[in-house]
Formats: structure tokens, C-alpha cells, sequence
């Protein structure tokens, strides 16, 4: 069972509700992962504070043109859509950072000029916070293709349990790359022009992937009822609202867990997680009974 | 002519807001909306479109099952798993690479041009603005930023405008770098969390990376006195100019409601310190001589 958040518009609380979800349902749930997967912006980990037990290199394939078989026949210049390669008449040059990997230099060559060179992407950490997994991916800086290392952190999926994934801002092909093959999509709005603009490209995206969806409105007092309307009119299910509370934002300030300097966010947290079960249909099954847990 | 451009690292730290406001100060000026994946600062300028145009970049695959003889060798070389086993290409997985047009024996695969959204010109209050949209789950937005710029930048040169204004897209990947290269400087917007301190590294180090000034304010400062102070203190460490602070205001919100920006909502004190923030941008981008 993969529960993904999501946003379109960056800085609705995201982060807050993957990482507070995560830690109030991890005595919950046997298994629970936690994957955060805006590797460009990776903050889960400053909520955690996990213990790093392992830390991979990711590396992209790149062209390697060895000069010495090179006929500069200009054949892989011509294969490659992403202008990674130029070739002169006595001159190959390849420029790694335009690469997107796709290995049609590697295939096209005749003289078998062309090497696997590497160029790093970043780095998928992984570790734990108490039962709770915990993996995250860590964009090197200046580089621009992040959908290729989000795939990555996304296959440490755990298997049987649940996983949750941070999902990064925006609509494009990052986004995609987190949301693609999760079993439901966790919204999270403000209830402000910019909010309902980009709500609505992110609608537009988790229904091009055909996943069931529901919203949670942050700060749902500062602003207007547009949200509930939208929700109404395109019959997507309105799962939490949550009013601005000071003490929730200077806790998220200073890096705290809701749900360990707030109680009552805890039960908040069981609670939506309770709503989006009946949404799905196809998790929450162990925990019945749990009212009187708290 | 300067390019300021607006980002932050962290999303939703308000810099539609402060460019919407700086918009309204600004004399002489052309705007750019370069978070073209979700772009916002039309909601608070209102633009009237004067030219569409589409935006057509790269290519994607598809498989003529006429012309198919299901060989499946584009299914072995296929990279991105775009291509399922029943030799159907997924535009959403498609990466636009071509390898499987070229080799295909039976040359059963079209490989067109692919439309992946829009770009205006607009004419609003506050001058021209070059603007885009990104259809839903496409790729290339890094191109289409550049094309933006490249379009606002021009139309800035026949204005002979004085200021370039660019709202930059969060994060750190390919959209940002292709927001802010050659520009005139950046403005991060921070926020006092351990959040907004962190993506502000990562972008400033971006910023460093590839050569352009930064500048640095906070807003939402007196939600954490003691992290907005902190960040000013890395500012000085990390060699970026601090700017000041922005205070937690629910008229920034208002303000958006009403589609205005805050300099035009009130006379309160969020608008002061907009005002103040402007004053010491333009002190500073004047004191160097870095141009577009």
C-alpha cells in the first residue's frame, strides 16, 4: 500500500503531514516506510532526525567517447535528441549534464567508440527512526534532472507495508516520477487563489495516473471556501481541514514532531489516516479498535 | 537593464507575493512568470493576453500497429520502460530519447514533435508580462523557462525597461537552473524554519554554482525571531547579502483573495516592509554593476 502527498503549489504542508503521518502510524501498522521523494528540497529527515545506516551513489550513463576508435562518422550527434554530443571533423565532444541516459550513442556507434562514462545524480540514503523506515534521495547541486533519482528512492517501496511517499512540488515529470504506481494521493491545499490554481494541476496530473485522491486543507481559516467548493463540484473527497494554529507553526519552526509536542495530533493523524483507508478501500484493516489507545 | 529573479528553495515562502509586490514599485519594468509548472502571478495581475503561442519541444514516440511486424526489439532497447509488452508506448514515460524510432526494423515508429503547452504575452497594470503554462505532466520545462526569459529579456530591450522581474520556480533542479543563469542576482525568499534554512543552502549554493549573486530576506519572521536571525547570522558567513525581514501577515492572504498585491491591499505594515525591502534590492543590484 503506497500513500502518496502531494501538492502542486510548494509550502502547504506537505513534509508535515508525511512525517507525522509516518510516525503515528508506524505502533499502527507493522511496516511503515517513509520515502521522501523531493530530492531537489529533502526536509522529512530535519522531522526525523533518522539514523543513516546506508548512503548510495546514484550515477546517470554517459557518453565517453574514446578517440582513439572514433571515426567522427557523426552518427551519435545525430541519435541524440538532447544535444549532449558534437562532433567535428577532428573533435568529439560530449557535454555529460545535457545527457539523459538513454543509450542511443552506446547502440548507434560502428566503430564501438563509445565508452560508459558517469555522472552523479546524488544520493539515496537510507535509515531509521525507531521501527520506522526512512529513505531519501539528496539532488547533487547543479544537477538538473531529478526524475531518474526520485525512481530510485521510489523502488525502496516496502513491499507488504506501507509506504509513504513526500512528494515534490509542482505537475511535471519530478511529480510524476514520485506519484506514478501509488494506490492513493493525499492533496494538501491552502484555501487561496494560488492554492486552488495549482490544486487544480495537481488533480489534473493524479487523474492523468488514474489514482484515487482526496484533499486536506492547511490553514483552511486564512483564505476563502473556494477549496470546498472545488472538492464539491469535482466529487473528490474532502479528508481534513486544519485551522492556523501559531503553535503548530513555531513548532514546525524549530523542526518538531506535531504529534509528539501536540497530543492531540496524534489522534489527528490516526484519524485522517482512518478517512483515507475508507476512501481507498484497501488499508487500515489492523487496527480496529484503536479509539481507546490513545 | 537588471534581471532580478525570485526563488527560495522551499516552496510557499511568498515569492508570487513579493514579486506581485515589487511589480507595483517597480517603474520601468517587464515581468516574467518562470514557474511555468505551476505559475500564480497572474492571479494577482490580472493580465489581458496580447499573443499566444504554443510551445512545441521535443518528441515522443508512437507505435504504428499496422506497420508493427511486434519484432520487440524497440522493447529491448527502450531505457525508460515506456514501452509495454504488448508494444504500446506511454507518452507519460516516454522520454523523447528516439532510439527505438531509429532502429526499428519495419520503421513502425513516428516520432513527431510534441506540444507541451503555452507561452503569452500579456499586458497587465504594472507593465508587460511573459508568461507560461506548462501542459499537465510534461517534460521540458527547463526549455520553456528559457524561452520566457529569452522573450521577456527581449521585450525588455525594446522597452529599454530598466528592470527585468522574474518569479523562479522552487527547488533546486532543472527549471531553477534555467531561471537564473545570467541573470543579475537572485532574491531567496527564506522562512524562519529548519526547512527554510536548509533549502536556502541548497539553492544559495546553486546560485554560487553557477555565478549569480544572491540576495537573501525572510519572511514570516516573527513566527521563529530566533531561526530569522539565524539565517541572517549564515548569510554573513556564506557571503550573501541579507536584505531584512518580512513579518507574518494575514493581509499577504487577504490581499491574495482580492487578487491584489499589498502594496495596493493597504497601508499596513506588511506593506512597509515590502516597501523597505524594495528600497534596499534596489540599493543593492545599483551598488554593483551587474547588468542583463
Amino acid at each position: 500500500m503506497i500513500i502518496s502527498i502531494a501538492s502542486g503549489k510548494g509550502g502547504t504542508g506537505k513534509t508535515t503531514l508525511a512525517a507525522n503521518l509516518a510516525v503515528a502510524l508506524r505502533n499502527i501498522e507493522p511496516e511503515v516506510t517513509l520515502l521522501d521523494c523531493d530530492v531537489e528540497e529533502p526536509n522529512d529527515h530535519l522531522f526525523l532526525s533518522p539514523t543513516f545506516t546506508r548512503t548510495n551513489e546514484i550515477w546517470a550513463e554517459v557518453p565517453d567517447i574514446d578517440t582513439k576508435l572514433c571515426a567522427y562518422c557523426g552518427k551519435c550527434q545525430e541519435i541524440c535528441q538532447f544535444n549532449a554530443i558534437a562532433i567535428l571533423p577532428e573533435l568529439a565532444l560530449t557535454f555529460p549534464e545535457l545527457c539523459h541516459s538513454c543509450g542511443g550513442c552506446f547502440m548507434v556507434c560502428p566503430e564501438n567508440a563509445v565508452r560508459s562514462g558517469k555522472r552523479l545524480l546524488g544520493v539515496v540514503e537510507e535509515g531509521s527512526r525507531g521501527p520506522l523506515q526512512f529513505v531519501q534521495g539528496r539532488l547533487r547541486v547543479g544537477e538538473a534532472m531529478a526524475p531518474p533519482l526520485i525512481r530510485k528512492v521510489r523502488e525502496a517501496a516496502g513491499g507488504d507495508g506501507l509506504t509513504l511517499v513526500d512528494a515534490p512540488p509542482g505537475t511535471s515529470c519530478p511529480v510524476m516520477a514520485a506519484l506514478r504506481g501509488s494506490d492513493f494521493v493525499l492533496l494538501v491545499t491552502e484555501p487561496t487563489p494560488f492554492g486552488l490554481n495549482d490544486l487544480e494541476l495537481a488533480v489534473g496530473a493524479v487523474r492523468i495516473l488514474g489514482i484515487p485522491m482526496g484533499i486536506a486543507i492547511n490553514r483552511s481559516d486564512l483564505g476563502d471556501d473556494r477549496i470546498r467548493k472545488f472538492a464539491g463540484k469535482e466529487k473528490i473527497p474532502l479528508l481534513m481541514e486544519i485551522p492556523f494554529d501559531r503553535r503548530v507553526a513555531e513548532a514546525y519552526a524549530k523542526g518538531e514532531l506535531l504529534v509528539e509536542v501536540l497530543p492531540e495530533w496524534r489522534e489527528k493523524m490516526l484519524t485522517l489516516y482512518d478517512a483515507i483507508c475508507r476512501v481507498q478501500g484497501g488499508c487500515g484493516n489492523g487496527h480496529n479498535g484503536r479509539e481507546g489507545s490513545q | 537593464m537588471k534581471e532580478l529573479v525570485i526563488i527560495s528553495g522551499k516552496g510557499g515562502t511568498g515569492k508570487t507575493s513579493i514579486v506581485g509586490a515589487f511589480a507595483a514599485l517597480a517603474r520601468r519594468q517587464v515581468l516574467c512568470d518562470a514557474d511555468v509548472d505551476a505559475a500564480d502571478l497572474h492571479l494577482l495581475l490580472s493580465p489581458t493576453v496580447v499573443e499566444r503561442h504554443d510551445f512545441r519541444a521535443g518528441h515522443k514516440a508512437s507505435i504504428d500497429p499496422e506497420r508493427c511486424t511486434q519484432c520487440g526489439d524497440c522493447l529491448e532497447r527502450c531505457r525508460f520502460g515506456a514501452i509495454s509488452p504488448d508494444l504500446v508506448v506511454d507518452p507519460l514515460q516516454c522520454e523523447g530519447c528516439g532510439v527505438c524510432h531509429h532502429f526499428c526494423p519495419a520503421g513502425a515508429i513516428d516520432f513527431p514533435e510534441s506540444l507541451c503547452g503555452e507561452w503569452y504575452f500579456s499586458q497587465t497594470r504594472f507593465g508587460p508580462l511573459v508568461h507560461a503554462r506548462l501542459g499537465i505532466a510534461e517534460e521540458n520545462s527547463g526549455k520553456l523557462v528559457s524561452l520566457v526569459r529569452k522573450e521577456a529579456r527581449r521585450m525588455g530591450e525594446e522597452n529599454h525597461a530598466d528592470w527585468l522581474l522574474t518569479d523562479g520556480p522552487p527547488g533546486i533542479g532543472c527549471p531553477v537552473i534555467a531561471s537564473i543563469g545570467g541573470a543579475s542576482a537572485v532574491l531567496i525568499v527564506s522562512e524562519p524554519t529548519v526547512s527554510g534554512l536548509h533549502d536556502l543552502n541548497r539553492v544559495g549554493e546553486l546560485a554560487r554554482h553557477f555565478q549569480v549573486p544572491a540576495l537573501v530576506c525572510v519572511n514570516k519572521a516573527d513566527l521563529h525571531w530566533d531561526g530569522a536571525r539565524q539565517i541572517d547570522a549564515h548569510c554573513r558567513s556564506a557571503g550573501y547579502a541579507f536584505m531584512g525581514y518580512l513579518p507574518f501577515d494575514a493581509d499577504f492572504t487577504r490581499a491574495q483573495v482580492e487578487e491584489k498585491t499589498i502594496i495596493e491591499y493597504n497601508q499596513g505594515p506588511a506593506r512597509d516592509a515590502v516597501v523597505a525591502l524594495w528600497e534596499k534590492v534596489v540599493r543593492a543590484l545599483q551598488a554593483s554593476d551587474v547588468g542583463v
